[in-house]
Formats: C-alpha cells, structure tokens, sequence
C-alpha cells in the first residue's frame, strides 16, 4: 500500500536543482543498477509468470466474468472517484487560499489533517458507524474522504504559487473574474492536478482495508483473497498482471496529460502578493462545505474512535500486547526506512550530480515499480522466495527488501531535494584538500544532505508504519504490528479492542502530516 | 484635450497611504511618465487606473467615463486599459501567439490575421508565434506583452517598468521604439519608472512622485532645468547647488556672476547648475593674475572611465558669495569627454553656459 506521503513527489518539482554534470564514480553507478535491477524483479516476475503459464491457461484465467466484474468495480470506482476528488480539492483550496473566508489558516490545516488517518481506518469509522454502508457508493464516499488531501496539498500549493500579475493581465484585456479562473487559473493547476490525481487513482487501485471493510470488490482484494485460499496461485498471480496494466494505464494517462508545458513564472522579480476575493454573501454556504469537508473526513474517525474507547474501557488497553505491537512496528519501520534510504542513496546521487540518459532510464524504472500495489510486489516475492530461495520465505530479510521496494520512491525524493542543496563545490573543495572521493563525500554531501535523509526516513517509516496487505503476506510468523493487530481484532467484529491501534496510528501518524503541510506551505515561500 | 483625469485620489494600506491625493490630468495621445524612488506609492497608482485596486477617496474619469468615484469602481475588465506588467506577465501555458490573441474577439481566421499584424507592428518575427513565453528573451517578452495590450485598442495603455528587467543597452532602443510604436497608434500612455532618465526621454509630461504625492508635473525640460527644490533636482540627475545673492537677472556666486532665470532680488538664495552648464578652460597660476572676477579652479581628483572623465574641482578664489565658507572646500564634481580632460593639480578656469535656476 502505497500511502499517505507520496505526495512529496507530486509537489516537489523533479530534478530540482540540477548543478553541473560530473563523471559518476563507476561504482555508485555500479550500486545504482543493482538497486534498480533488485527493484525491477517483481515487474519482471509478473511477466516471466505469464510466459510460462501460457497463454491459454492466461486468457482463461484473464478473460472470465470474475475479472470482467473486478475491473468494471475498478474503473468504475476511479472514474466516479477521482473527478469528485478533484473538484472538493480545487474548491477547497481556492477557498482556503485566495478567497477572504474566516479562518482560512485553520481550515487548510484541517483539510490536510486527515492524511494522518490511515484509509483503512476511515473505512472501519464509517462501517462501525453507519453499518450498511457497502457497495461502489460507498466505496466512492470513504475513498474520497481519505484522499482528497492527496489533491488538496499540490493543488493549494501550486495555487499559492501562481503569479497575480497573470490574473491582473486577463482582467486588464478584459476577461471578468469567472473567465479568468477558467483560461487563467485552471490551466496552471494542471500540473498539479494531473499529479495528484494519478496518486489518488494509484492509491484506489491498491488499497486493500479500505474496500474490504466495506464489501466492495476490487482487484487488491481479489488478489488478496485469492492469495489466501490458494496462496500463490496462477489466479492471483494473473489478477496482479491485470492490476499492474491499470497501474500502467494510469501513469501513461498522467503523462499524455500532463502534456510538455512549463508552468513556472516567466521573468524575474518577486511575485506580487496574492488579493483575496470577497466571498460576501456566500460565506455561509462555503463555511459549510468545509465544515461538512471536516466532519466527514475528521469528525466520523475521531467520534468513532473515541466512542469506541469510552464503550471499551481500561479492558481494552491491553498494555503488553500494545506494547509489543508498538514495538514490532517501531523495529520494521526504522529498519525498512534505513534500507531504503541506503537503497536510494546511490540514485539520488547520480540524479543530481551526473544526470544523464543512464539516470533517467533508472529513475523511470524506479517510478513505475514505486506505483506498484503492495500486494502485487509481496505476491512477487512471496513466490520467488517459495520456489528459488525458500529459506528466505517470511524472514525478516524478505519484508524488509519488500518496504524498500513499495517506499523507495519517497526515500529518493527527499534524498534528491537534499542532495541539490549540497553545491557540488564542496566536495570538490574537500577533494581539492587531500580526501580521497568517498571520505569527501561524506565529510560534504552526506553531512549535509543528513536532515533531507532523516526526513525522507521518517516518510518511509510511516509507510511502514500503516503497511497492512504485504505485511501480512510477508513478514515472519508471529509477527504483530499495530495495523495487523488493528485488522485482526476489527475482522472479529471486536471494535473496541482495534480503537486503540487505531488511535496509536493516527498519533504516530500526526506529527508528519504536520511536517508536510509546514513543507507544502514553505516551498510557496511563505 | 484631456483623455485621464485623477481628482484627489487616496489609497491607503492600512495606516500606510500609498496614494495621498494625487491630481493629474493626461493629454490624449500624449505620453506621461510618473517616475518616483521605489515605494513611493507610482504602482499603486497604476494599479488603481487599471481598476485591480479601488481608491478610498477621489475620482477617476477616462474620456466622458467616471471609472472609479463615489465608492462606484468600474471593474478593471470593463476598462478597456491596456497593461504592460514589469515582467510583461505572459501567460506561460499559451503558446506567444495565443498569448497575443488572449483578449481579441471575432473569428478564426480575423483572429489570426491580426496575431500576425500585431506581432509585426511591435518588431516579433512570426515564427515565434509558435513558441512558448520561457523560449523568448526579456525584449522579446515584453514586445509580446505590448501586442497583446494593444490587441484589444485601449484608450490607455499603462506601462508598469516594463524596461528595468532588460540590459542596459537593450532598454534604450526598447523604449525609442515602444515610444514610436504607441505615438503611430495614437494610444495614450502612462509609464511609470524609477528610472529618471527613461522618464524625461520617453515623456511630454513628467511627474514627480514621492510619499503618494506629486511633488512637481511639468515638462521634462521644465523639470529638468527648473525643478521646484534640491531633492527634485538631484532625483532627476548630477545638480551643483551654490548659495548665491541675486539681483537684476544675475547671482553673485562662487561661480562669479552667473544669468539666472527670474527678475527678482534676493540676498540669500540657493542657485542650481547642471553640471554640464560648466565648461572648463586650461590655465596655470599665472593665468589667473589680473582677473579676480573669475573663477578658476584646481583639479584635485580625475577618475578616467572611456569616454567620461569624472573629474573634482576645488574653487580657488571665491569673490565673496554670502556664506562661501560654507562650501569653500567643497569641489564641484564635473564629467568631461575623456579625450582632454585636464590632469590632477592642473588650473582651470571655470565657464558657465546657459541661466541658473534659482530655488523659490
């Protein structure tokens, strides 16, 4: 499950800071392919599976009404999903950025907020609340709750940025405010528009709680279902190539339309401070939306969480099994979040100091298989390790290189935006005096780059920290952490005993999501 | 005939008043610069003339139009001002031909017609039509925001420093030729600046602005020669301020006896010279036995810079001018053409062409 944060990728522009090229030491270069090949290996997997099941053993187990219904449930769920999405997002952030609504601080805030509450715990507020919920419907309404901030952040963000001179330049050729936002505003938002909803739409096709809490049938749940009565069977191995093919829809669709243009300020000089526009009487109706924006995505979680809480007493606070949860999970999110950030290391390094036709190669390949659904690269994994490497099944070793894998894109995005920020003078300069190239890239770049690291490691952790599907199909026996735990007790129907984990997740979970927004905010330059 | 009038206009940012009652009044067809040091308030005022801002007092009227006044604003849309924005604020997901045929109307193929009319009027060549605003350079920028101004014929055109962003060399020829452009089309035009000389070569009328006010409107010439105190005078270029006695149509001053341009008689008054009213001519300490009426002076600086010389004078004999001791050691800092320009410790004998202008 591909979470919350990969937003830093949609908002931090790509290569950002590119200095002059320099010859990349053949073995980062050397360290680079490695990590991009490793990453490769479940694409691969899916394919070389296909191959040798056959093509009529594929198109039987492709071309049957099971799948037809998956995939109409799928497409469905991101053509209704999505738009909605974008349209709540945009509203929201024009509201909050650039009309004179009371309190536009505090909303923006409580329209990025619920990016702390993991999906699956939305889903489980909702059911518990409103029990019948089931089907597509339903399936839209919690999915655009929990990911809207995935449109909201870039969107605002990219607002903030836009140029008021633009909009003072169509007004002045005589363009009325309506017209303005249309031919002016909308089309600098694309950007930021088609990023985010390619997240969105990635986050719905490998979501797994979520969908399963309320009866609505998708791929990953397939997968997973099918996983579990078959464990890894042709069938579910050819529902992952069918998911991945969405996956790479999706991002082949972004780039079409996305299109080439540059959307950055043209000249220099600062940018004129942004007017607010007068909401008059409409206020009230805008305070609504956002109230009711609030309530649903913030109100239902915490009401229900805490109703839970008070229905289930100290009885529920079992510490030491808490604690050891919290433990497990603390342990595989700092050790997963270390790989990665080792992993990416290398590639972020030749990004920025040695760009070139090599480094944009792997940087797409690590792009695509970052889109990858957990449960497509733990069903790669799972079958490699079962029929090449048993000895390796459900060890550590095993989820480990899993989280690496689904969170190596976000470990690379902070590591690259860090790395810019290091000149490449000073490890000239070091080099210049007498260190030898790896201790002057330690003693420069690394030193520097260490609070991007950090940053980009705690981003990984979180991840992990809310991973559900490819922990439960990877990790060693016995192993509980606060999203399994949370998903166990919630599959018996025993509500009261999940709220906890559930709280422990959104706690854990706020402090980022604080971080991120004090980022989205502060690349805008205020 | 007057196009513009301005009545008593305010606009205040907080406890700040950007505009603090400005009157103007624009010629049609003319040129108008409002040049002022920056913050004092020009681009508030040209932002409340195009209608993104609305004043809190005072009265905006275009041809027989009231534009903003009694707390009725025309909203800038409605206008009809063409403005050109310091970076020329091109919309960068345009192509530059759309961004030229953003605010026309009619059909296709008109359309098209006059993309490729106006990009010729204001110097693009056609094949940039199809590029994107970032491929351009700034002169090129701001061509493409001039066409697209004049694209919708304004009844004004607003020039917000559409020149400061360009080089040096590039700015001149940028204004003669926006200067020539607007004057063939007959718009009527306001810059604003803070570039004094851009001011007095590219306006008929000049204004002074400082603190949200006008401190003089006039002529360039006028303004130039005749301005109404020190600060307007060192604002608008290099100024030799002498305390001088006035009577009859001349000033007794450290310069001798200079024409100055009023009748009146004073004992006190202060005098101002453009530097290059004063010509100098090589003597040597023998030259200057026998005329004591004139001023000769010693060359005690001289910085070579190519063409100019930046060359410092000290006064050597002060008739007795009211308060001489006051500036009696203060040199005159003069540029001359560098080609003979008299070395460090050299005497010179000081001339002075045209009247000086006495401070009222």
């Amino acid at each position: 499950m591909p979470s919350a944060v990969d937003l830093a990728r949609s908002i931090l522009p790509a290569g950002a800071g590119r200095r002059s090229r320099q010859r990349a030491a053949p073995w980062i270069v050397l360290a680079a392919l490695l990590v991009s090949l490793v990453a490769l290996v479940p694409l691969a997997f899916i394919i070389w599976i296909a191959v040798q099941t056959g093509w009529e053993t594929v198109s039987a187990l492709v071309f049957r009404p099971r799948v037809g219904e998956l995939l109409v449930n799928t497409v469905l769920l991101v053509l209704i999903a999505v738009p909605i999405t974008i349209v709540l997002s945009v509203a929201l952030a024009w509201l909050t950025e650039r009309s004179d609504l009371p309190g536009a601080r505090v909303w923006a805030w409580l329209c990025v907020a619920p990016l702390a509450i993991p999906a699956f715990v939305h889903s489980y507020a909702w059911i518990t609340m409103v029990p019948g919920l089931h089907g597509l419907g339903a399936g839209v309404l919690v999915s655009v709750i929990a990911y809207f901030p995935f449109l909201y952040l870039p969107v605002s963000a990219a607002l903030r940025r836009l140029d008021p001179a633009l909009e003072d330049a169509a007004a002045a050729l005589g363009l009325g405010p309506g017209r303005v936002f249309a031919r002016v505003v909308l089309p600098q938002l694309r950007l930021a528009i088609c990023g985010g909803s390619l997240l969105v739409g990635l986050h719905l096709l490998a979501e797994y709680g979520l969908y399963v809490f309320i009866r609505f049938d998708t791929f990953t749940t397939a997968i997973v279902d099918q996983f579990q009565s078959t464990f890894n069977g042709p069938a579910a191995n050819m529902l992952a190539g069918v998911l991945v093919s969405c996956c790479l829809v999706l991002l082949g669709l972004e780039v079409l339309l996305r299109g080439e243009e540059r959307y950055a300020r043209v000249g220099s000089g600062a940018a004129r401070h942004q007017q607010r526009s007068r909401l008059g009487h409409a206020t009230l109706p805008c305070l609504l939306l956002l109230a009711a924006t609030a309530l649903l995505s913030l109100g239902v979680p915490f009401v229900t969480i805490g109703r839970w809480l008070a229905a289930g007493g100290s009885g529920v606070w079992r510490l030491d099994e808490i604690g050891l949860a919290l433990g497990q999970t603390l342990f595989l999110a700092a050790a997963g979040a270390l790989l990665a950030t080792v992993a990416a290391m290398p590639m972020a390094w030749i990004s920025i100091r040695a760009p070139g036709p090599l480094q944009r190669l792997l940087e797409g390949c690590n792009y695509i298989v970052g889109s990858l659904p957990g449960v497509v690269i733990a069903l790669a994994l799972v079958t490699i390790t079962v029929r090449v490497a048993l000895p390796l099944y459900q060890t550590l070793f095993t989820i480990l290189v899993a989280y690496a894998l689904m969170f190596l894109p976000r470990a690379l995005v902070s590591l690259r935006a860090s790395i810019a920020q290091a000149p490449v003078e000073l490890e000239r300069a070091a080099s210049s005096l007498g260190r030898p190239p790896l201790k002057a890239l330690w003693s420069t770049t690394i030193r520097l780059s260490a609070p991007g690291a950090a940053a980009g490691m705690a981003l990984v952790a979180l991840g992990i920290m809310n991973e559900l599907t490819a922990t439960q199909m990877l990790a060693p026996n016995g192993t509980r952490t606060l999203a399994m735990a949370f998903w166990s007790y919630s599959g018996e129907i025993d509500y009261a005993s999940a709220a906890p984990y559930a709280l422990i997740m959104v706690a854990m979970s706020m402090p980022l999501t604080w971080l991120l927004y004090v980022q989205s905010k502060r690349m805008a330059g205020r | 005939m007057s196009i513009l009038e301005l009545k008593g206009l305010y606009k205040r940012y907080g406890p700040v008043a950007a505009v603090a009652g400005l009157d103007l009044s624009v010629a049609s067809g003319s040129r108008t610069a409002i040049v002022g040091p920056s913050g004092c308030g020009k681009t508030t005022l040209l932002r409340l003339i195009a209608g993104f801002e609305i004043p809190d007092q005072g009265r905006i009227t275009l041809g027989s139009e009231v534009l903003a006044g009694d707390a009725a604003a025309v909203p800038a849309y409605r206008r009809g001002i063409g403005v050109v924005a310091q970076d020329g604020a091109l919309f960068p997901h345009l192509t530059i031909g759309d961004n030229i045929g953003f605010g026309m109307g009619g059909g296709d193929e008109r359309r098209a017609e006059r993309i490729v009319e106006l990009a010729y009027i204001v110097g693009l060549d056609k094949v940039v039509l199809k590029r994107r605003p970032h491929e351009l350079s700034g002169g090129q920028q701001q061509r493409v925001a001039l066409a697209r101004a004049m694209a919708m014929k304004p009844r004004l055109m607003l020039l917000d420093e559409p020149f400061s962003a360009l080089d040096t060399a590039l700015r001149a020829s940028m204004r003669k030729a926006v200067a020539e452009l607007l004057e063939e089309a007959g718009i009527t035009t306001i810059l604003v600046t803070h570039d004094q000389a851009e001011a007095l070569s590219f306006a008929s009328q000049v204004a002074v602005m400082r603190d949200g006010k006008f401190s003089q409107v006039g002529s360039p010439r006028d303004l130039y020669l005749r301005p109404k105190d020190r600060m307007i005078a060192e604002f608008l270029g290099d100024a030799i301020i002498l305390p001088a006695k006035i009577a009859d149509g001349f000033a007794n001053s450290p310069l001798g006896r200079v024409a100055v341009d009023t009748r009146e008689r004073r004992d006190v008054a202060r005098i101002m010279l453009r530097p290059e009213q004063i010509g100098l001519k090589r003597t040597s300490r023998e030259g200057m036995s026998g005329t004591p009426d004139m001023p000769f002076g010693e060359v005690t600086e001289s910085e070579f810079a190519g063409s100019m010389c930046t060359i410092a004078v000290r006064l050597l004999n002060n008739a007795d001018p009211p308060d001489a001791a006051a500036i009696g050691n203060t040199p005159l800092i003069l540029r001359k053409p560098g080609m003979d320009a008299p070395a460090v410790g050299e005497i010179v004998r000081l001339t002075v062409s045209g009247k000086a202008h006495v401070f009222a």
